[in-house]
């Protein structure tokens, strides 16, 4: 297994953490990761975005030039990654503030809409985590132990409080993703 | 008892030299690398193992603050990146001048000048020409993972003390920003006064009580003397160039072509292997980890089966000097590198791999 997935987004949506905690879930279960980040004045209110790779052998390239996954969270995101998603991979994304959503009819498109629902669980700093749930719904790259397990290595001690509320929006997540195509 | 982690290349180094038994850190802040010394401020060494770490007032400061730490034979780093090395440039040639033992980590970003903070390998000449005046060498090695971040810190002071000279760890924005799964090594204390008076108290100033006195100095007004100075330099880095070069092979065996390329380039590159191996094409990768001294035994060995060797760095060429200068006019060799602070794609590298291969 090897799996290239990019997170992209707006600063502040989680996107990074997001990609720390799918990072460290890989490593509870024993695989191989690496987790490259864009760094730098683009991210204050600009866009975000993290290459994650899972795999169970070592990774060579950190950076890739086409994804299996890409999960996208603005229309920035989207105009810019939806290219880069290999033939048969998976696009899964949030309707927020999109105006024009994806066009692609050869990779399997999903949509989550977790802002939505993170509203409606009261919690909006959920929201990533729905995503995740998601994503892990289609592609059961990790065991839900194991993001438990990630959850816990990620965040510092004084956050462990929020991990059953963030194990639930992954639940949540993993019901409400909906297939587009396939 | 080693421990599993997923963290940033900069946060390993902080973690490393505190396990390393790093006796100071002066350092100060700049993109991509300013996580070492907030990672340093984070774990508060100084409560623990007695560790010092200091932001000083600029890189001019650090790099001197490293030279009397040194001086006393104290294991002492500083870290920065591209402008700021080119700041500590008289305290390099100081370092190497007075034969002092250290660690300087240069996490490189685009340049020349303020330039961008994004990754790049365009200090290969500066870290491995010495990086300042007069004829010297630091002893330079290239992580290309998060591990060997961790391990080449363990590895950069050891050599340093070996060889009583500055080494440097010469790292890019990628390997210093991106997280990897990396395994801890058991903390190794700080050497005790006694363990470090046997190890440098031959030359270090440490208090002349029961010994003759010890100069820690770079000055030497007889020219001849001087010379004589400069030689035993040479010697040491000709015995470096015959025992610590290192480097990593790839899919070498029955490759007719090769990439060579180290660090982020490196991981890039290998990734162009694959792909390029999967089109029955056979490439390899030659991956050099110490930059000064340069594998060349091992390269010139591996040129005479291969027709052609792509030398792939952010960058617009350095590197590729020293390959040629291993190599020679026997074979061709060319370059790929994006430069000024973005960085190639495998495909990329694939289509210059092809470009070489059709232009034979």
């Amino acid at each position: 297994m090897k799996e290239e997935i990019i997170i992209a987004g707006f600063g502040g949506q989680g996107v990074l953490s997001m990609g720390k905690i799918l990072a460290y879930s890989g490593i509870m279960q024993g695989q191989e990761v690496t987790w490259m980040p864009s760094y730098g004045p683009e991210m204050r209110g600009g866009t975000a975005n993290v290459t994650v790779i899972l795999s169970d052998e070592r990774i060579s390239s950190p950076i890739v030039h086409e994804f299996d996954t890409a999960i996208i969270l603005n229309q920035q995101s989207l105009d810019k990654f939806e290219p880069m998603v290999k033939r048969g991979g998976l696009l899964l994304y949030d309707p927020n503030g999109l105006t024009a959503p994806p066009t692609r009819t050869d990779i399997a498109v999903h949509r989550v809409a977790a802002t939505a629902e993170a509203a409606k669980m009261g919690n909006a700093k959920v929201f990533n985590m729905i995503v995740l749930g998601a994503f892990l719904k289609v592609k059961p790259l990790v065991k839900l132990e194991n993001v438990v397990k990630g959850l816990q290595k990620s965040l510092p001690e004084r956050a462990h409080k929020l991990i059953p509320a963030n194990e639930q929006a992954i639940l949540r997540g993993m019901e409400i993703a909906e297939a587009l195509s396939a | 008892m080693s421990e599993l982690r997923l963290m940033k290349g900069n946060e390993v180094i902080a973690e490393a030299a505190i396990r390393c038994g790093c006796d100071a850190y002066f350092g100060y802040p700049i993109t991509p690398q300013s996580e070492v010394m907030e990672t340093l401020m984070e774990l508060r060494p100084w409560e623990t193992t007695g560790m010092v770490v200091l932001q000083a007032e600029s890189e001019v400061a650090s790099i001197n603050m490293v030279y009397g730490a040194a001086s006393a034979g104290k294991r002492a780093m500083t870290s920065s990146s591209s402008p700021g090395i080119s700041l500590m440039a008289e305290g390099l040639s100081y370092l190497a001048g007075a034969e002092l033992p250290c660690l300087v980590v240069n996490v490189s970003r685009g340049g020349p000048g303020l330039g961008t903070i994004q990754p790049s390998q365009a200090d290969y000449f500066m870290a491995t020409r010495g990086g300042g005046h007069g004829d010297f060498h630091l002893i330079v090695l290239a992580p290309s993972s998060v591990q060997e971040m961790h391990d080449f810190v363990f590895l950069a002071f050891d050599l340093a003390f070996k060889y009583r000279n500055p080494a440097m760890i010469l790292a890019d924005g990628v390997i210093g920003q991106m997280m990897e799964k990396v395994e801890l090594h058991a903390p190794r204390p700080r050497r005790t006064t006694g363990e470090m008076l046997a190890e440098v108290g031959s030359w270090a100033v440490t208090g002349k009580a029961g010994r003759p006195r010890n100069i820690v100095t770079s000055v030497e007004l007889d020219p001849l003397r001087h010379e004589k100075f400069n030689q035993k330099l040479q010697a040491k880095y000709a015995l470096m160039r015959e025992k610590e070069a290192r480097h990593e092979e790839l899919l070498c065996a029955d490759a007719e072509y090769l990439i060579v390329a180290y660090g982020i380039s490196a991981r890039i590159g290998q990734k162009a292997v694959e792909l390029l191996r999967a089109e029955g094409l056979n490439v390899g990768l030659f991956r050099p980890i110490t930059l000064f001294p340069f594998p060349e035994k091992p390269l010139a060995e591996r040129a005479k089966q291969l027709k052609g060797i792509l030398c792939v760095e952010l960058s617009a060429g350095q590197m590729i000097e020293d390959v040629r200068l291993t190599v020679g006019n026997t074979l061709p060799v060319a370059h790929f590198g994006r430069n000024g602070g973005v960085i190639h794609s495998p495909n990329e590298v694939v289509d210059a791999m092809k470009r070489l291969i059709n232009s034979e």
